[in-house]
This record gives structure tokens, sequence and C-alpha cells, in this order.
């Protein structure tokens, strides 16, 4: 894989890693209660509203934040464009930890978590019928996927150990994993493809109770745009905030061919958007200003900003900052279309409504807190992060 | 490269998935039914009380003002079936909500692992060695019926089960039986289909002239008779496709044997297989292998 990674190195226990820590600590706290007491007393979820913050954010959402790997993976190894393989090993502890994170929040989510085993064990009991199904067991299995396609890079820790035995063992295992590692990548391509386009699938099935602006055949495909769309949106971001945060010189001609490509997949969701409204004699829809027609102009407004600040901008387009702005609105307008999906646009009728718990808003950023913590103990110990440091270029 | 790919993927998708709407469903020959009649209903609440002792659900004193009573707002943890008044200017009229039993229902289309399916006699039951509580069904239910235990640490789904452990017994569901007046009664869907036409026949000034379920979202097998419009009493969705023939339409289109997603998987291994050979050999400029030579001489300049 990237050879010229290394580990960030510098202290852990920081100030602003001891708050992560208390946030983390108080989520903790609140999950032992969730567990104790049941979902009604810690969360807003009624029978009108079953998916709540947890599933609308933490899973549909964070898997699509998380899915840089994906994304990066798709550049570097089908499209075979090298240039961008120092971005793999970030990009996929991001994933890792989302996925992870993601797989937790369902674990967290779900009434009778004490069955969730059976799920991907009950084989002869699998509803085919099933997008949540397909959802599930693609997202176990990716993030079995995510943590070996990592392996290597934890393994490199130790492969030059003092102790012999460890050594020769973390060698022998890296080197397996690098041989075979193909087939695991390719799995990780296929799998994301799967689920993040049955995310779409699941809410087709809220028929009616979904508006119209949302509810379409083609929220499959319109989900597995987006997700590689917030893919690379969550890489620049991620690498312009790690250049600045370990004194990383970034590559900013790479970051900004990425920008072009994700302008493209930009171009193609947004066309399919409108296409479909037309195609569906629903475009009249767009122009009714109630609540769901100013959300989708939002989100078509959100989604434009990066586009149009690359066609009106040419000589910023490698400008880190202003790449750094255009990612950030490509990741807001994808996480938005998500949530509105699953929460916003979602309607059960007059009787009911949600609005996240404290409680819940309290998990949901606790998590978020673990994820940074897992990132920067990672990143500051394991060799992870390309690109020279700033010292060693200045030297 | 990208072309080979996508025309590769692409002929694999068409080859797997002849988008055809898959065949529309029916209810089973042994269906049975409920027809509820809204003009024989004086909104005694029999049946009610009948449901849950039948269930053992218990009283629902929740409701702010009404400690004393058993007065659930709506169906819920602790309610399978309701009687509400509608009031709409003079007119007005009681309704029995319940599980419609659908003959294609979207609960079970989204349920993981088959908890809540048709069973015998095309009833909808519950499983709970099958349920996670992911709660999809509720999301699914286009009459928002499946409830869930908020309030428990180790829920249950609830929802009318047509009493299926009754009729096993050759007994009716417990709310038919208690009815004094006949306005809900059990029987075979396709009798019940046969009364309830009958009833508008003889009657046709008495009721909306449509049997609600003969084929309101595929079809349901608690059907509903009523003298004021179908959507004042709650059952709005005139739609006669069901609600998971389209999902289910596209979703088996894309899966349908696993091809696609078997034929997809290969073209990737193959086309990562087939980059790591042209790196290795003509050392593209561009490959991962070449940019880690490069890194690794300007780390050493």
């Amino acid at each position: 894989m990237n050879a010229s990674a290394t580990p960030a190195g510098g202290k852990l226990w920081t100030g602003p890693y001891k708050l992560l820590a208390v946030m983390a600590g108080i989520a903790a706290v609140l999950l032992i209660w969730r567990f104790a007491a049941g979902l009604g007393a810690t969360t807003a979820m009624n029978d009108g509203y079953p998916f709540g913050l947890w599933i609308a954010f933490d899973v549909v959402t964070g898997t699509a934040l998380a899915c840089g790997g994906y994304a990066v993976a798709i550049l570097v190894y089908v499209l075979n464009k090298g240039r961008y393989h120092p971005l793999v090993r970030p990009a996929i502890l991001t994933s890792a930890l989302g996925y992870t994170i993601g797989g937790l929040s369902v674990l967290i989510d779900v009434g009778r978590p004490w069955l969730i085993y059976r799920v991907p064990i009950y084989f002869w009991r699998w509803n085919l019928d099933s997008a949540l199904l397909e959802v599930a067991l693609c997202i176990t299995a990716y993030i079995f996927v995510l943590w070996i396609e990592l392996s290597p890079a934890l393994l490199e820790r130790w492969t030059k150990s003092e102790r012999p035995k460890l050594a020769r063992f973390t060698s022998i295992t890296h080197d397996f994993l690098e041989k075979t590692l193909i087939w695991v990548i390719a799995l990780g391509l296929l799998l994301p493809t799967m689920h993040q386009s049955s995310l779409g699938s699941v809410m087709m099935l809220a028929g009616t109770k979904l508006h119209l602006l949302w509810h379409t055949a083609s929220l499959p495909l319109l989900f597995l745009l987006g997700a590689v769309t917030m893919g690379y949106g969550v890489v620049v971001m991620e690498s312009a905030l790690a250049s600045s945060a370990f004194k990383r010189e970034p590559d900013t001609r790479m970051l900004s061919s990425l920008y072009s490509v994700a302008v493209g997949v930009t171009w193609i969701f947004v066309s399919i958007r409108i296409l479909d409204l037309i195609a569906r004699g629903r475009l009249g829809l767009m122009l009714t200003f109630d609540l769901y027609g100013t959300l989708f102009w939002l989100e078509i407004g959100l989604l434009m900003i990066p586009v149009v600040m690359y066609h009106a901008q040419p000589s910023m387009r490698s400008n880190l900052g202003f790449m750094f702005r255009a990612a950030f609105f490509m990741v807001a307008a994808g996480a938005l279309y998500r949530f509105n999906t699953y929460l916003v646009a979602f309607n059960p009728g007059e009787n009911w409504s949600y609005f996240p718990a404290v409680p819940e808003i309290l998990v949901t950023l606790g998590l978020i807190a673990a994820e940074i913590m897992a990132y920067v103990y990672i990143v500051k110990r394991f060799p992870i992060l390309g690109g020279r440091t700033a010292v060693a270029a200045a030297a | 490269m990208l072309k080979s790919v996508a025309v590769a993927g692409a002929t694999a998708l068409v080859k797997a998935s002849p988008v055809q709407a898959r065949e529309k469903k029916t209810a089973p020959s042994n269906a049975v039914g409920m027809l509820y009649d809204t003009t024989r209903c004086i909104g005694c609440r029999a049946c009610v009380a009948a449901c849950k002792e039948a269930n053992g659900d218990p009283a629902d004193t929740r409701t702010p003002g009404m400690e004393a009573y058993d007065a659930p707002p709506d169906l819920n943890d602790c309610t399978r079936t309701i009687v509400k008044q509608f009031n709409d200017g003079d007119q007005q009229s009681f309704v029995k909500m319940q599980c419609m039993h659908c003959v294609d229902p979207a609960c079970a289309a989204a349920c993981m692992l088959g908890a809540l399916q048709k069973r015998e006699f095309g009833v909808v039951t519950w499983e709970p060695d099958l349920c996670i509580g992911c709660r999809y069904c509720q999301v699914a239910c286009p009459f928002n019926v499946p409830k869930f235990e908020w309030e428990s640490a180790t829920p249950r789904i609830v929802k009318c089960e047509m009493c299926s452990d009754r009729l096993a017994e050759g007994k009716e569901p417990a709310c038919c039986e208690a009815c004094p007046r006949e306005a809900v009664i059990f029987g075979e869907r396709a009798e019940l289909l046969r009364i309830a036409h009958q009833r508008i026949k003889q009657h046709p000034d008495r009721y909306v002239p449509k049997v609600y379920g003969e084929r309101e979202l595929g079809g349901t097998q608690v059907l509903v008779l009523s003298h004021v419009s179908f959507d004042k009493i709650g059952l709005m969705h005139e739609d006669e496709e069901s609600v998971p023939h389209l999902q289910q339409t596209i979703q088996h289109g894309i899966y349908k044997g696993f091809v696609a997603p078997a034929a997809l998987y290969a073209v990737l291994g193959g086309v990562m297989v087939r980059n790591r050979l042209v790196n290795r050999t003509n050392g593209n400029g561009d490959s991962p292998a070449d940019v880690m030579e490069a890194t690794k001489k300007e780390a050493r300049a």
C-alpha cells in the first residue's frame, strides 16, 4: 500500500481530547439508561416516527459521510488513478470508524437488540423482499471488510518491532494481506454500491408517508450517487483538516482534481433529481413553497454552491480553503437530502410529531466524539497519513 | 477502461433484470377476514373490551383527565382495536380501526426475518423470536397499525393478529364474537365480499357504493362498508397498487438471482487484477506502485 505514510505522533491527551472523552462518557451513561428504561424514556421517537435521529443521522447520513473510502477506492482501484493513492488510508480509516459507529447506532436503536445476532445467522429466515435486510447484511459485512482493508496499516506498527516473534507474525500477516487484499477491496466496492442504494429502496416502502418530491423509483440511484459526492466531499475536507492539524503539506493538485470529479457527479445527481420529477409529472411540486418545496430548493441550492464555485472561479479551484468550503456544501447538501428523506419529508399523519430528545442528541454527539477520539489516536500512532511533515519539508 | 467497465456492468444488469413488474399478489384461497359496517355500529366498544381480554392487554389509563378509565386515544401498545367517532357537520360515523390484514402487506415486505408475515388463512401475525425491534414495519404500514412498546426495555410489536390462536381452535375473533349488532362479522374473505356487495345492492341509499379493501392498496382481508366517504373515517388510500409493488419490482429487478451483484464483483475484481498487471508491466505513470516509487525517490533526494 502506501509506504510513505507515517504516524503523526505527538501527545494524545490534549485539552480537546479530554473534552471529547467527557462527551463520550456522557453518552455511555445515557446508554445505560436507554437499555434499562427503554426507548420511550430516553428518546422522542413514537409510533408515528419510529425512525428518529439515530437512524436518520447516525446510520443513514453517517454511513454516507463514511463513503470516502468507497469514493477514493473507485478512483484508485477501478479507474487506476494512482495519484490519489495517498488518500486511501485516511479515507479507509474514516470509513471504518464511521461504519462502526453506524453499526453501533443500530444496536442502540433497535428495541430487541438481544436478538440482533439472528439477522446475519438465521439465513433460512431471511426475507429477501426486505431492503432493510440487504442493508443490514451489507453494512455488517462492510464493517469487517473496512477493518481488513485497514489492517496492513495497523500491522505496520509492529512489523519492525523489537520482539522478533511479534515482528515475524505481523510481517507474514501483512504480506499475505497485501497479496490477497485485492479481492477484499473489490468486496469493499461492491458492498457500498449495494447497501447505499438499498438505503434509498428502504424509504420507497414508506409509500404515501414520504412526500412526493422524495418518493420515487429513483431513490436507490440517487442515494448511491449522493454517497459518492459526500464521500469525495468528506475526503477533501478531511485532507484539509488533517494537513493543518498534523502539519502535513497537502497535495492541493490531487484534491483539486478530486473536486472536479465530485462536481461531475453532482451534476449527474441534480439532473436525475429534476428529470425524475419531470418524468413523474411532479415538477409542479417544486413551485409549491410550503415546507417541502422550500426544503427541496434548499437541497438543490446547497448542491449547486460547490458547482457554481467551481465554474465561476477556475483560478481558485486548487486553493485549499476554497476547496474546503466547496466540499463543506457538497457534504451538507448530501446530508440534508438523506435526513429529509428519512425524517423531515416523512409525514405519518397530522397527529404525530418528532423532535429529537436531549438524551438522543447527546448520544449522537457522544458517538461522534468517540469516533474523532479513535481517529486522532490511530492517526497519531499508526502510519495513516501520507505527505511530508512541514518540518521535514523545511529541512 | 471506464467504458469497458460500464459496458460489462450494463450488460450484466440488462441480462439479470428484465424490468418487468412483479406479479400482483392475490389473497390465499382460504383467506379469512372481517366485514365492518358503519351503519350497524353503535360505538359501544364491546369489541375493544373483548379484544383486550382475549389478548391480555392492559387498560390504557394514561390519557390525561381519564385516568379512571380505559381510554386509549388511538391504537397503541395496549390497544389492538379501537372505535372512533368522526363528526363532520351533521354527518357522523363510528369506525372500528385495526390491522387490515393486507393481501400484499408492506409490513411483511419490510420485515427482515419475517417476524411479521402472512401465515395461516392469510392473517398477518407477529413472531417474537424473529423480531429485533427495528420498527421498519411501522414506517412501511400505510394504516399506521403496528405499535411498539416504547415504555418497555424488552418491547414487543403489538397489532391485531385476528385472534389467530382462537382461529386455530375453530373460534372466531373475540371482537366479532362480542359485537351485539353484527357490525363486525368474521368469515371467509370471498364470502364477506359477496355479503358486502349484497348489502350495497339491497340498500343503495344507505352506503357509499364501494367495499373498502376489495381493491385498495392491493386489497385487504378486513373489509369496510360505510355511509360516509371513506377518507372521513381514516381510510384515505384510494390507490389500487399495493405499497410494496413498485419497490419490490425494483429491488427484485436489481437482485434477481443475485446475478448483477455477482457480475459486478467479478468485473471489479477483474479490472483491479488487470490494473495491477498493466501497472507492473508498462509502468503506467499513474499507478499506485509508481507513485510510491516516486515518493520514495523524492524522500531520498
